[in-house]
């Protein structure tokens, strides 16, 4: 699964308000944590506990090579082993909408960590509506880049659709930040937002 | 490598004999050992690396007066994965074995002949103990590593609960922290088939016929165990050795070849008595022993690596997974990895490059991260 790398500056801002979000020497399990780029940055700039969790056999040898510990498990079933609140944050950065089942994950982590961070792309975003209403295809844009018929994401929603579930299942959403063009989005959140990321309580 | 030679440590001499876990004294104890590469100066380079039921100090290299390799020599060597040119790596024959190391074929010193089954039970700690002692003796205080598979992999979850605080770093490879029933089931199997062989004669075969049929049998029965459904397919097939069929008992089908020369070859460099004593070793050990799973690794500080692969049926990945699962509780720094591999139990010692690249990186990130 796809990780941040922190040297695409696209991502920076993503970096930032994770870097942000989390406090120093805090315990920290990142769900689908790729080559560990962002546990690494972590660890360097907040001295975490970082665990790691990914499925990719190459992701996993470059968190060894990094020095990160990282469990090679699916991440639909990797909380089940961990007592309530025994983590400070589990983060679900890009990971969140790849889940076979998250309503499950997304659960789990709110019981497992006093703090969960969810990003994802924001499937209703300006580029994605006309694409869909004009170009009558399943919109392919840079922040969902693949084609339907070859794509790790199963679940398409919007910012919208997260903040009413959040409101349904009773989820404090502490802060949230949108992104585009790696700058913050105020404005109209759901058509111009490319990325949504929340800090989650429960 | 042709300059490998095995070399002996001996200690717990009468009245000074090591107390087993069972209650019963043993000495003088011998241990068989092998080093590889050099300790540095500040003594932190050392690993210590525990073989399988059927393994010795002869992890790597050659000896001069043959030229058999060391059973992990794909693995450690000089610019290996395990690089004896920047560690130094110990490998000792276990309590109990044959190969050098004090054993049921050993001279006991108050009847002067061989102990057979007046040899105590021993246990996985007291083959850990004595590895501790030959570690001392080598004036090492802190192991920045133990790795071993199998139940080399028992004796490295061993060190994580009985010596914690000596180790930096460990990686038990395939293994188990109890064995199940089918595991012990097996393993009865291949006792019982050399209990039954006539020349067993209650252990006391020494000096005549050993009891070769039975224990080429147990050893055949393993090799099963040590292989994958696949592994089998694409290794035998259903090929015949003369390319027919002729309808008789005997080793027709590769398959059987195959066996019945590991059968046949394993008689030649091990000790039946040592097969029983080591098998009951490895079916009495359980470091849970109705423990929580968080309490088991409490308060470990060592880095740990657990790895296990798909196709191994004996030790399955589920078996490792609970050993993660109590890391994990325990809040130890732990890494898992899950290899692809079609040769079953076996791949711990053939699936090398995977296997290898991460103990390799994993070893560096230890050493490097003080």
């Amino acid at each position: 699964m796809k990780g941040i790398t922190i040297n695409n500056p696209e991502n920076l801002i993503e970096c930032k308000t994770i870097l942000n979000w989390i406090n120093e020497e805090s315990s920290v399990l990142d769900l689908g944590c790729g080559d560990g780029e962002l546990l690494s940055l972590l660890i360097k700039k907040k001295r975490v506990q970082a665990q790691g969790i990914e499925i990719n056999q190459q992701a996993i040898q470059k968190c060894i090579i990094k020095g990160l510990n990282v469990f090679q498990e699916d991440i639909d079933s990797g909380l089940s082993d961990y007592p309530e609140k025994s983590l400070d944050y589990v983060i679900l950065n890009q990971t969140f909408q790849q889940v076979k089942k998250p309503a499950f994950v997304l659960e789990e982590a709110l019981r497992v960590s006093s703090k969960t961070i969810v990003g994802f792309p924001n499937f209703l975003h300006l580029s994605s509506r006309l694409k869909m209403c004009f170009g009558g295809k399943v919109p392919v844009t840079k922040s969902l880049p693949y084609k339907w018929f070859d794509t790790p994401n199963l679940h398409f929603f919007s910012i919208a659709d997260f903040k009413e579930y959040c409101k349904i299942k009773g989820i404090n959403i502490e802060e949230t930040v949108v992104i585009s063009k790696n700058k913050k989005v105020r404005v109209f959140p759901n058509i111009f937002g490319e990325i949504g990321l929340f800090l989650l309580s429960k | 490598m042709h300059n490998i030679k095995t070399k002996q440590f001996t200690f717990a001499l009468p009245p000074n004999e090591l107390m087993l876990e069972l209650g019963k004294k043993l000495g003088p104890i011998t241990i068989a050992y092998e080093t590889y590469g050099k300790l540095n100066k500040e003594k932190t380079n050392a690993i210590l690396v525990t073989h399988a039921l059927s393994g010795d100090a002869h992890a790597s290299g050659n000896h001069e007066e043959d030229d058999i390799a060391g059973w992990w020599d794909k693995l450690i060597g000089p610019g290996k994965f395990i690089d004896t040119n920047k560690y130094f790596v110990i490998c000792s024959n276990i309590l109990g074995g044959c190969k050098g190391s004090t054993g049921p074929a050993s001279i006991n010193p108050n009847t002067k002949k061989e102990y057979a089954t007046d040899f105590p039970i021993i246990s996985i700690g007291d083959i850990v103990n004595v590895q501790k002692e030959l570690v001392n003796n080598l004036n090492i205080d802190k192991l920045l590593s133990v790795i071993g598979g199998s139940m080399g992999g028992m004796q490295v979850l061993q060190w994580m609960v009985a010596y914690p605080e000596k180790i930096k770093s460990a990686i038990p490879v395939a293994t188990t922290m109890k064995h199940t029933p089918q595991q012990i089931a097996f393993n009865e199997v291949g006792r019982q088939a050399i209990i039954s062989d006539p020349n067993w004669k209650k252990g006391r075969y020494y000096g005549s016929k050993i009891p070769a049929k039975g224990l080429a049998l147990a050893r055949m029965i393993g090799h099963i165990t040590y292989m994958s459904d696949d592994s089998m397919k694409i290794k035998f097939g259903r090929r015949f050795k003369l390319n027919k069929e002729n309808y008789k008992f005997g080793a027709e089908f590769e398959v059987e070849g195959y066996l019945h020369y590991r059968g046949d070859s394993f008689v030649k460099r091990f000790d039946p008595n040592s097969y029983l004593y080591i098998t009951k070793a490895m079916d009495y050990f359980n470091i849970v022993n109705g423990k929580r799973l968080g309490s088991i690794f409490k308060g470990l500080k060592a880095k740990v690596l657990v790895i296990s692969f798909k196709s191994d049926w004996l030790y399955p990945s589920q078996q490792s997974q609970k050993i993660v699962k109590a890391c994990k509780l325990a809040r130890v720094k732990t890494t898992y990895c899950d290899i692809s591999s079609s040769y079953g139990h076996d791949a711990f010692l053939l699936e090398v490059k995977e296997e290898g690249q991460i103990i390799k990186h994993f070893l560096n990130s230890v050493l490097n991260n003080d």
